[in-house]
């Protein structure tokens, strides 16, 4: 079923007479944030804001060029400065060794280096002193002498029979491949593509998906305090997954689990770059072990733009079967892959493309094929980051993008070509042709509410009376299938951890309760929307539940937020849980009521006899009854809480269309995005302003990757995106007033039918404005443009001199 | 070097080193962590404070330069256990998400309306030019702007120390 009437007015504004924050729901709703009153005081408490008395400092010194053998390293002048406590090589790691730890992806990556340097700016040494200056200082005084080796930065030159190895440490390797990947049906793909250029219609397009960075407000940070005495180490640290880091902290450092506490204080903005665990964190660790002292461990922007986890960086070609009246037949695709000098992606063991497999979309298709080569360069590692729900951005991007190329060569308009081919609503729940499942969806009410919105055909008579006077409006669309909330345990997992995610609840005798996550908010609001969960559950006001979150010492194991799985896994055990207690509760009602349970009801937070609405207890009742004096009923342990593991059946699949508008200056051009329509199906809602919010986000990421961000070298491995005047990301300036809506189908299988929707708009919008500037270029006769689509790219396409970024 | 200044309404000295950025004075020195550090280049505005009534990126300040003058961070826009009416705007308005960037971006707004109580969303969007958000895609600070501005329309209210 889908409700295509928005819940609430999404778009209303709250202004200080209209009332629109007055309503307190006791359950899903607009709602403010818990989280608000002390982030706006200032009292929010960030991984640089912890201080522990008797706290060093930590600084990193980093290799300046991006192929080097390491000949030596002098550090004498570094250990003379009278302020420096610890001066640290890779060599000294060797030797307790610690010189290389695990990534998430089973490769191995240097924590300081000791052979040979493989980036710019890998770590080789680090200082630890008493102040951050004085760290900083001592840095300049360590001689290291290297031996240039040549680069390998076009990843298109990486397996070349003569290219450079970069990965000499593991053993036997000869060249740089990184792994192979496919999915799919090659040989049916490959008949309908043979039918289809005889009969019908074949389009083939290079589309390259830049390297961009995640780049959250603030960088990454540690605070190690290992307790010589009690042998306990504490890690305030900038996790969006601190069980996961906690258990590979075990494994690496040789720790035993039960002496490690990571603690995620407030984290300013996340985004995957906050996923994998760096040098950084291990050499403070390490910092601390060797001095018995706190160490403070805190990257400046450059650090973080240039050595933590970028994103994307596919160069793919798609290529679409049609017949010529514009029904899809089939996709198929050949990727190269670059993953930089370690494969250091953090996804599913199984899936090492990520979820790439569902650049099928939202299409209905005979067949499909994906083909993966991935390979390492000496840049910086990452690769599943930025919001992209495990690579569905670049899944997305390259089918939309072909889509809109098809509909350019049929000259059919690009949204009655998506409505032609969507999987229709009794399919689902439905199995693309690359063997995911796709829970639930009804597509076409979605595509035409954002068109109404966007008031579509007005728009097309208003580009084609700008066409004649030489005007340049484009109008782009896009129509994206997430697959998030990872996942089954049976074929997820990470480093051999399944990917299930536990939750407490516990009630105290006052009726006030405490749930305590897995997960980690990095600004998507779980300390209230997942109060908000229990309250739909059990009646108890989110106002009277603490939620506590980001600290492996007071919160059950699970593996954390990323990959939009917060709401779909532990959103899901959040609820169950609640059913959990809310079981309970009803056999403790019927004790008080004298009735048996089977004739107990519950509603919002009281139980009542069926049929006798006067005789009643609330939630709040027998959360007393439970731990007061008195009997329970036969068998019954007194107390009022409950535990669980949630194992998602599925992945839930949020779906969503979205329009963009711009205009280009034919003199400059320039893009400016005019409006942008974003109609958004994530299932049931818990909080419709927190929805917005998180679409709100990911929009500005869109535009920012269509039209600024690229993390881009020059050929010799120099990274030129280390500062935010280099990487430019969006201001208010270059974004327009967004326009949501949303459609509500909800997954059949989540508890609470929601689906997740932190990634949704980081996923479909780059491809709405991509999609809207080539439109706008058509004068030019221009089908295709690679990101980011600065001025000078946008230039050179309209003089048809277009190369893709490297 | 000995350095005095007023910070939030209260004196404060202390021994530094002359080449201290504001933002670690305030941050390390002075235990007032709202202010945040997110560059090194003046572009993401985390580390906006006043210095006598005027937003300037402490990052890029010395905190021997403000030697003698008044510095307000976001501790000191709360009035008596009030909020400031920008700060309860984004509240109300959602103008925030993981909050790294909302002092700053609030320090500017409070600036903003002190000098046009009643701007438009053009106005806005250029006064919060030089800071970054990551998360909310802006419109909702927006929103918070306008919000307060109402606000502070129907109730007078006494604005900034000045
Ligand atoms: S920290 Fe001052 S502008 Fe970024
Ligand atoms: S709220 Fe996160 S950077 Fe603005």
């Amino acid at each position: 079923m889908t409700v295509t009437e928005d819940p609430v007015d999404t778009n209303a504004v709250p202004t200080p007479d209209n009332n629109l924050n007055d309503h307190k729901p006791n359950g899903f709703g607009r709602m403010l944030r818990k989280e608000d009153p002390r982030l706006v005081r200032g009292r929010g408490q960030f991984c640089d804001d912890v201080t522990v008395p008797g706290m060093l400092h930590l600084a990193i010194l980093r290799a300046p060029m991006a192929h080097a053998r390491i000949v030596s390293i002098d550090k004498s002048a570094a250990e003379a400065h009278p302020k420096v406590k610890a001066v640290v090589t890779g060599e000294d790691l060797a030797a307790h060794n610690l010189a290389w730890m695990p990534t998430l992806s089973n490769d191995v990556q240097a924590v300081l280096a000791t052979d040979k340097v493989r980036f710019q700016h890998q770590e080789v040494a680090f200082v630890v002193a008493e102040d951050r200056y004085s760290a900083r200082d001592a840095l300049e005084l360590i001689d290291v002498e290297y031996e240039w080796l040549e680069p390998v930065i076009d990843v298109r030159k990486a397996l070349e029979p003569d290219a450079p190895v970069i990965r000499d440490d593991l053993d036997g390797k000869t060249d740089n491949h990184c792994f192979d990947w496919e999915a799919g049906d090659a040989e049916a793909t490959e008949a309908i593509f043979a039918d289809a250029r005889e009969n019908g219609v074949v389009v083939t397009e290079d589309i390259v998906y830049p390297r961009v960075h995640p780049a959250p407000m603030e960088t990454c940070a540690c605070v190690a305090d290992l307790d010589p005495v009690s042998g306990k180490l504490t890690l305030w640290s900038t996790t969006q997954a601190p069980h996961a880091h906690r258990t590979v902290y075990a494994l690496v450092a040789g720790l035993p689990e039960h002496k490690i506490r990571v603690i995620a204080p407030d984290i300013g903005g996340g985004f995957g770059n906050k996923v994998p665990i760096y040098p950084g964190y291990v050499c403070s660790i390490v910092a601390s072990l060797l001095i018995g002292k706190p160490v403070k461990w805190a990257e400046d922007r450059t650090e973080n733009l240039v050595s933590t986890g970028f994103a994307r960086d596919y160069i793919m070609r798609g290529e679409i079967a049609a017949t010529k009246e514009g029904k899809i037949r089939a996709v198929r695709t050949e990727v190269l892959a670059d993953h930089g000098a370690f494969n250091g992606v953090a996804a599913p063991v199984k899936y090492p493309a990520g979820f790439f497999g569902v650049f099928t979309g939202s299409y209905d298709l005979e067949a499909a094929y994906a083909h993966m080569s991935a390979v390492y360069t000496n840049k910086a590692p990452g690769g599943v980051a930025y919001a992209c729900s495990f690579r569905i951005t670049e899944a997305v991007y390259l089918i939309e993008r072909m889509v809109d190329v098809l509909a350019y060569d049929l000259e059919m308009d690009p949204a009655e070509l998506r409505l032609n081919n969507f999987i229709q609503p009794e399919q689902f729940p439905y199995e693309s042709k690359t063997g995911w499942v796709y829970d639930s969806g009804d597509y076409e009410p979605t595509m035409r509410k954002a068109m109404g919105m966007a008031g579509y055909d007005e728009l097309r008579k208003e580009q084609a009376e700008k066409r004649e006077r030489g005007e340049l409006m484009g109008i782009g669309i896009s129509f994206f299938t997430e697959a998030v909330g990872a996942g089954p345990r049976k074929d997820m997992d990470i480093l051999g951890l399944g990917m299930a995610d536990g939750c407490e609840l516990r009630v105290h005798p006052t009726g006030k309760a405490v749930v305590r996550l897995s997960v980690k908010t990095q600004g998507q609001g779980h300390e209230t929307t997942f109060a908000q969960i229990i309250a739909e559950e059990i009646g108890i006001p989110p106002e009277d539940i603490d939620v506590v979150h980001g600290d492996t010492d007071n919160t059950p194991f699970g593996l954390g937020t990323y990959g939009s799985r917060s709401t779909p896994v532990s959103g899901a055990a959040a609820a169950l849980v609640a059913r959990k207690v809310r079981d309970k509760a009803q056999i403790i009602a019927s004790g008080m009521l004298e009735a048996s349970v089977a004739d107990v009801e519950y509603e919002a937070g009281t139980f009542r006899i069926k049929g006798d609405p006067e005789k009643s207890v609330t939630i709040q009742d027998i959360a007393m009854k439970a731990h007061g004096a008195g009997d329970l009923p036969e068998g019954l342990e007194g107390g009022l809480e409950a535990q669980i593991c949630y194992n998602p059946e599925n992945l839930t699949y949020p779906f969503g269309a979205y329009i963009c508008v711009v205009d280009v200056d034919p003199g400059t051009a320039e893009v400016k995005v005019r409006r942008f329509v974003a109609v958004d199906d994530c299932g049931t809602q818990i909080n419709p302003m927190i929805i917005e919010g998180q679409v709100h986000g990911g929009l500005a990421d869109g535009v920012g990757m269509a039209l600024m961000e690229m993390i881009s070298f020059d050929e010799d491995g120099n990274c030129l995106a280390g500062s935010l005047m280099d990487y430019l990301i969006p201001t208010a300036m270059e974004v327009p007033d967004w326009e949501t809506g949303h459609t509500v189908t909800p997954s059949p299988h989540h508890p609470i039918g929601a689906k997740g929707i932190g990634e949704s708009a980081t996923v479909g919008s780059p491809p709405a404005i991509v999609n809207a500037v080539v439109d706008a270029l058509k004068p030019y006769g221009i089908r295709h443009a690679d990101m980011p689509l600065t001025p000078s790219r946008v230039w050179e396409a309209m003089r048809g001199n277009h190369t893709p970024p490297i | 070097m000995e350095v005095t200044m007023n910070v939030n309404g209260d004196e404060v000295t202390r021994d530094i080193e002359p080449r201290t950025l504001l933002v670690h004075h305030i941050r390390d020195h002075l235990g007032l962590t709202g202010t945040h550090w997110g560059c090194d280049t003046s572009n993401c505005g985390t580390c906006v404070v006043w210095v006598d009534d005027e937003p300037v990126k402490s990052c890029t300040t010395l905190a021997a330069m403000t030697a003698g003058h008044d510095v307000r961070t976001v501790e000191g826009m709360e009035t008596d256990g009030e909020l400031d009416p920008v700060q309860e705007g984004f509240i109300q308005c959602h103008g925030l998400q993981c909050g790294f960037c909302t002092p700053g971006m609030m320090m500017t707004a409070r600036a903003l309306l002190d000098r046009n109580p009643d701007p438009t969303e053009a106005e806005i969007r250029e006064a919060i030019s030089g800071q970054i958000c990551r998360c909310t895609g802006y419109s909702t600070i927006i929103r918070s702007i306008q919000w307060a501005a109402k606000k502070e329309q129907e109730t007078p209210v006494e604005v900034s120390a000045s």
